[in-house]
């Protein structure tokens, strides 16, 4: 993955629109947050291969970015993106990573199922 | 205290490294010893949070990356049946209960280990170590008291020795040592951080990453009095 290039994304984010595809989208503070911190109040979630369409698609901020996708009947999103890749599968995968290279956000968009 | 010999070990953890850092010496010293072991990795680490820093992995290459990280470890230690059981990361504890039993005690069934190592449930913080432990603890309940394989658990809860006491099964593995700093090396993307962040501590032999390395205890497992099916 590379550091987003806002431009490269709302390219790649534009050409999944109204097709079907699958998403993944995750955020997570890491497993042992509380076990290390026991005042840290731990938060996650994840959702693997929702199959869905979006009909509008936008990366805005300066970075780390915001993506988010507009449904027919609802929202998708996520912040806190900072890295990019579009995989040998053509999948758009995007991550947050943390100052110590950590992922915390990740979504990712696929015209086939995840494994 | 020294190794017993085994008829056969069986390790059970959820995630690749988790064998690496507080068992590895033990599953070397029995691999040494002449015991067959296998160890049951349930998953592939695929939400682990470390993709490297710039970024080589993504999460979609992480779990293959794993993989082979895993295998690499276990060859560092011997293992000769390395067995991976193709469930998801942080999803352990959402499987049915009782067919997460069922798979452990077929293993269990199929190897007749003298002794099974594993996370202690209630004592291991994250939410697979507990799930395994339980299905662990729940496959082995099932087998008449007195024919059950010994039991060692790993725990290192924040409140583990105040409730369990101190481990009372403790190994200095310091005659394996480079197999399990082999090993712990293997998981190159959860540990090279770890590892750069030694320095030289390991050539100027720093007495706490010694201690550390060397030192590895587990809990025997405390049946419940009352209810031992669990």
């Amino acid at each position: 993955m590379e550091p987003i290039i806002q431009a490269d994304v709302q390219a790649l984010i534009n050409s999944y629109a109204n097709e079907d595809v699958y998403l993944h989208l995750e955020t997570t503070n890491g497993a042992y947050a509380t076990h290390f911190d026991e005042s840290f109040f731990s938060v996650g979630a994840y959702i693997r291969n929702a199959f869905l369409q979006y009909e509008l698609g936008k990366i805005v901020g300066m970075g780390p970015y915001r993506v988010g996708l507009k449904l027919s009947i609802g929202w998708v999103y996520a912040e806190g993106l900072t890295h990019y890749e579009q995989d040998a599968k053509g999948r758009l995968l995007m991550a947050g990573l943390d100052p110590a290279g950590k992922l915390a956000v990740a979504l990712q968009i696929s015209k086939t199922p995840f494994e | 205290m020294t190794f017993e010999k085994e008829r056969q070990v069986l390790v059970i953890f959820p995630h690749p490294d988790d064998e690496a850092f507080g068992v590895s010496g033990t599953i070397a010293s029995h691999v040494n010893n002449g015991t067959p072991v296998t160890y049951a990795c349930l998953t592939l680490g695929e939400m682990g949070r470390n993709l490297g820093n710039p970024p080589f992995a993504t999460r979609e290459s992480l779990p293959i990356i794993r993989r082979q990280e895993l295998k690499d470890a276990a060859s560092a230690l011997g293992i000769q049946d390395l067995r991976m059981l193709g469930l998801r990361d942080k999803t352990i504890e959402f499987e049915d209960d009782e067919k997460l039993a069922d798979l452990m005690y077929a293993m269990i069934q199929e190897l007749n280990p003298s002794l099974i190592i594993t996370f202690y449930p209630g004592y291991s913080v994250h939410p697979d170590h507990e799930a395994t432990g339980r299905a662990v603890v729940r496959a082995v309940g099932r087998i008449p008291k007195d024919k059950r394989p010994k039991l060692h658990c790993v725990a290192f809860s924040n409140n583990c020795v105040e409730e369990l006491g101190e481990a009372d099964i403790r190994y200095n593995v310091k005659s394996v040592e480079k197999q399990k700093i082999a090993a712990i090396m293997a998981h190159r993307s959860q540990t090279q951080y770890m590892v750069a962040a030694w320095g030289d501590k390991l050539e100027t032999q720093d007495p706490e990453l010694l201690a550390w390395i060397h030192n590895e205890r587990f809990w025997t497992y405390q049946w419940p009095e009352e209810n031992q099916k669990v």
